[in-house]
């Protein structure tokens, strides 16, 4: 449909304006919110990863995208509430307690926004409870664990004993990141995934939730 | 002559200076640390626990700039002096901490363990371009509690040289201090005779962390130098443009200096950063970018106008190998840096963002600061004038090889690389071996290696100090430490 086209259009202009215009037009010509949602919103936004991946765009320009996305969902999110439309995923994400990067874990933070996962941002420094704690509250799909420090990346072991002893382990994923750890380190502790950078968390939550 | 660079006209720098000094008086600091705020408001700052926001006054500033020293020395482990941070000199450190070591055999990064950080600080002790050690790795193969003090360790077991180095929680400062009392006997000793610099960061935008601002009081109260290593990251986590990024560093670093000089008045400190422009497309913070070098090199020019000794992250790459763009990034960076005056570059033996030595690289890079030390040392007329004199010996004599001026003034006018820089013609090349600069490199450092000689302290110093790592390993549920070849 037209009006799809239009919004993804201008979301990978970054027209926040213009995607908040079309995504209320879509709504009173009664177009299902899941529809605005999936071939509207996330559909540009796929356009906008793959521009972004092979070097056509740039970090802002994939931010500026991002932002107009939001501009759309802060119109739909009331709706999705009432007709029972899911996002694609719920990440709970924060940075290993004793460390205070968060610079990284900012930005797939915003990326994860920005391809339409509901993200609950913990901060830096965060102990494991809060960790297991919120997902626990939230019903989360996964947590997002981040450490910089080869000293508090063995933290995010101690995540995981505890999402194995609350039993939610393998319910809720986990995907780890940050310089020092790495796919192996990944499948030592029993994380499920590893990404390197925003991008590549974006594809591999995205790759696990079209499986699921 | 030297030979200098300079990227701030005075009027920029001196608007730098107080666009930043507005920032800290009108703005503030976010200072994660109660006792901290606590000291600022004893001396006039405005603060906030509820947000931990604590804004300066001029005043504090100015005592800061007036109290902090304007130069000091590092001395080795047994107490002689090795690194002179005054005026322009210049000396080069290993880039520090870095999370991979890169094997010489298989050109992969592995997790660095005792082995590796021996064979590195035994290195050190034959680098003779590189005044300084740095805990330049984490060896792996301890409990992660303590792998940022076992380094020290380490270190001043393997080499004399002083250490760059940093804790990395609170409670590691502790043994740390404790490692460079063994060695000096005393905290007057220690005081009198720094061994050590600490690398405290603040956090990008003008905030310190409890972990680091706590660091930065706890090396005050000892006598410990400290560098501030401000991030700001252009584009990022700062503004898109230099100056921009500079005005924030500089607020960032006089806010550090602050709690320095009121912790301690007077305590030895290095006006540092790691600034570096934010990569869009990859997502990385490039420490062999132009632009990063640009930055290290002008905030390097505000710590001189303000009379202090500097330091900065340059002459290091974000190659993963010890390829054309690891020498290349490596060699523009050290050379702008020394021409600059910076003195104390941390950066040799390091890649990847700040993430992976390489030994080889190491040797490599020693050749580099030997270059740039000569580049510095510019040209100047050595019993050159009148001319005609060695003219006439030159054109009777058929060359100056065996000239009396030739044997007083070789060593002094060329500086003699190590074979690692391939200076043979072909044939001869191919004859040794025609071995890769890697190859070269990893001989230079295997032939140092082979003829190690231990730095001398005392049995005393050395039973102490595995005392103190020992008992703090135990402390962390290690009962024992991993074996060291002698
Ligand atoms: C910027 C920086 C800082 C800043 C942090 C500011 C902030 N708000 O985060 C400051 C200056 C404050 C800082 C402080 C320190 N730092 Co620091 N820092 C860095 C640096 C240079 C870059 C990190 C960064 O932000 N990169 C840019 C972002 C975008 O990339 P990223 O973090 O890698 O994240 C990407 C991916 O990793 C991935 N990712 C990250 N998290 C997650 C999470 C999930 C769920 C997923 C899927 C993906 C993912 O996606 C991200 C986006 O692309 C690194 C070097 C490096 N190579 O990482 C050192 C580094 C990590 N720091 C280091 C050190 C030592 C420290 C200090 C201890 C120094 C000190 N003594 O004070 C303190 C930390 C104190 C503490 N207890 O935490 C060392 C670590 C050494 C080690 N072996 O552990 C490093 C390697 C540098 C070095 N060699 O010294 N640091």
């Amino acid at each position: 449909m037209e009006i799809f086209n239009q919004i993804a259009e201008s979301l990978q202009k970054g027209d926040h304006e213009k995607v908040a215009i079309l995504t209320r037009k879509a709504l009173d010509d009664k177009i299902a919110v899941q529809q605005i949602l999936d071939d509207g919103l996330i559909a540009g936004m796929n356009v906008v990863g793959e521009d972004f991946k092979h070097h056509r765009i740039f970090l802002p320009s994939v931010l500026l995208a991002a932002r107009a996305m939001y501009a759309g969902m802060d119109l739909l999110k009331p709706l999705m509430i009432k007709e029972d439309v899911r996002t694609i995923g719920k990440v709970v994400i924060g940075t290993i307690k004793g460390d205070l990067h968060d610079i990284g874990k900012n930005l797939v933070g915003i990326m994860l926004k920005g391809a339409g996962f509901e993200v609950i941002d913990l901060g830096n420094d965060v102990p494991p409870e809060k960790f297991v704690q919120t997902a626990k509250d939230d019903n989360a799909d996964a947590i997002g664990l981040s450490a910089l420090l080869t000293t508090t990346m063995t933290g995010m072991k101690d995540v995981i004993d505890l999402m194995k002893s609350e039993d939610i382990y393998g319910k809720v994923k986990v995907i780890i990141g940050g310089a020092p750890v790495s796919r192996e380190f990944a499948e030592q502790i029993g994380a499920d995934f590893y990404a390197f950078d925003g991008m590549n968390a974006v594809e591999t939550l995205k790759a696990y939730v079209k499986d699921r | 002559m030297r030979p200098t660079i300079e990227f701030l006209d005075e009027r920029t720098l001196e608007r730098i200076l107080s666009e930043a000094i507005d920032i800290l008086c009108k703005i503030g600091v976010e200072i994660h640390n109660k006792p901290v705020l606590e000291m600022l408001a004893d001396h006039g700052a405005d603060i906030r626990l509820d947000n931990y926001r604590a804004t300066f006054t001029e005043d504090i500033i100015n005592k800061a700039l007036t109290l902090a020293p304007s130069s000091f020395k590092l001395y080795d482990s047994l107490g002689n002096e090795a690194v002179d941070l005054s005026e322009e000199n210049v000396n080069f450190t290993p880039g520090s901490a870095a999370i991979n070591v890169l094997d010489y055999e298989s050109d992969k990064i592995r997790k660095p363990t005792t082995a590796d950080y021996i064979r590195y600080a035994k290195l050190m002790t034959r680098l003779d371009h590189i005044a300084s050690q740095s805990t330049a790795f984490i060896p792996a193969d301890v409990e992660a509690k303590i792998s940022d003090s076992y380094r020290l360790f380490l270190s001043l077991l393997y080499c004399r040289k002083p250490v760059v180095t940093g804790a990395f929680t609170i409670e590691a400062f502790e043994i740390m201090k404790n490692l460079q009392l063994a060695v000096r006997g005393s905290e007057k000793e220690l005081k009198a005779k720094p061994l050590t610099i600490f690398s405290c960061c603040p956090t990008s935008p003008v905030k310190w962390s409890d972990v680091t601002s706590q660091n930065v009081v706890d090396c005050a109260r000892y006598g410990i130098p400290v560098e501030y290593i401000a991030m700001p990251l252009a584009g990022f986590m700062s503004p898109v443009t230099l100056i921009g990024t500079l005005v924030q560093h500089t607020a960032e670093t006089l806010s550090g200096l602050a709690i320095s000089q009121l912790t301690n008045p007077g305590t030895s400190v290095l006006y540092g950063g790691s600034p570096a422009i934010f990569d869009v497309r990859y997502e990385t913070t490039p420490m062999g970018a132009i632009e990063t070098q640009m930055l290290d090199c002008a905030y390097n020019e505000i710590g001189k106008y303000l009379d202090l000794p500097t330091q900065a992250y340059i002459g290091l790459s974000d190659a993963k190998l010890l390829d054309a763009q690891a020498g290349l990034e490596t060699g523009i960076g050290a050379t702008l840096a020394a021409l600059s005056g910076i003195n104390n570059i941390s950066g040799p033996g390091m890649l990847d963002f700040e993430s992976c030595i390489s030994l080889e690289k190491l040797v490599l890079d020693n050749q580099i600061c030997g270059m740039t030390k000569r580049l510095i040392k510019g040209m100047e007329p050595k019993e050159d004038f009148p001319m005609i004199e060695r003219m006439e010996e030159l054109l009777h004599e058929q060359h100056l090889l065996i000239s009396d001026h030739t044997m007083k003034y070789l060593n002094e006018e060329h500086f003699m690389p190590s074979q690692t820089i391939d200076r043979a013609n072909r044939a001869r090349y191919e004859e040794e071996g025609g071995l890769t600069l890697k190859q070269r490199a990893h001989k230079e450092a295997e032939e140092y290696l082979a003829e190690y000689e231990k730095p001398g302290l005392s049995e005393d110093v050395v039973k102490e100090l595995i005392r103190l790592m020992e008992e703090e390993a135990k402390k962390y549920g290690m009962d024992k430490l991993p074996d060291r070849e002698e």
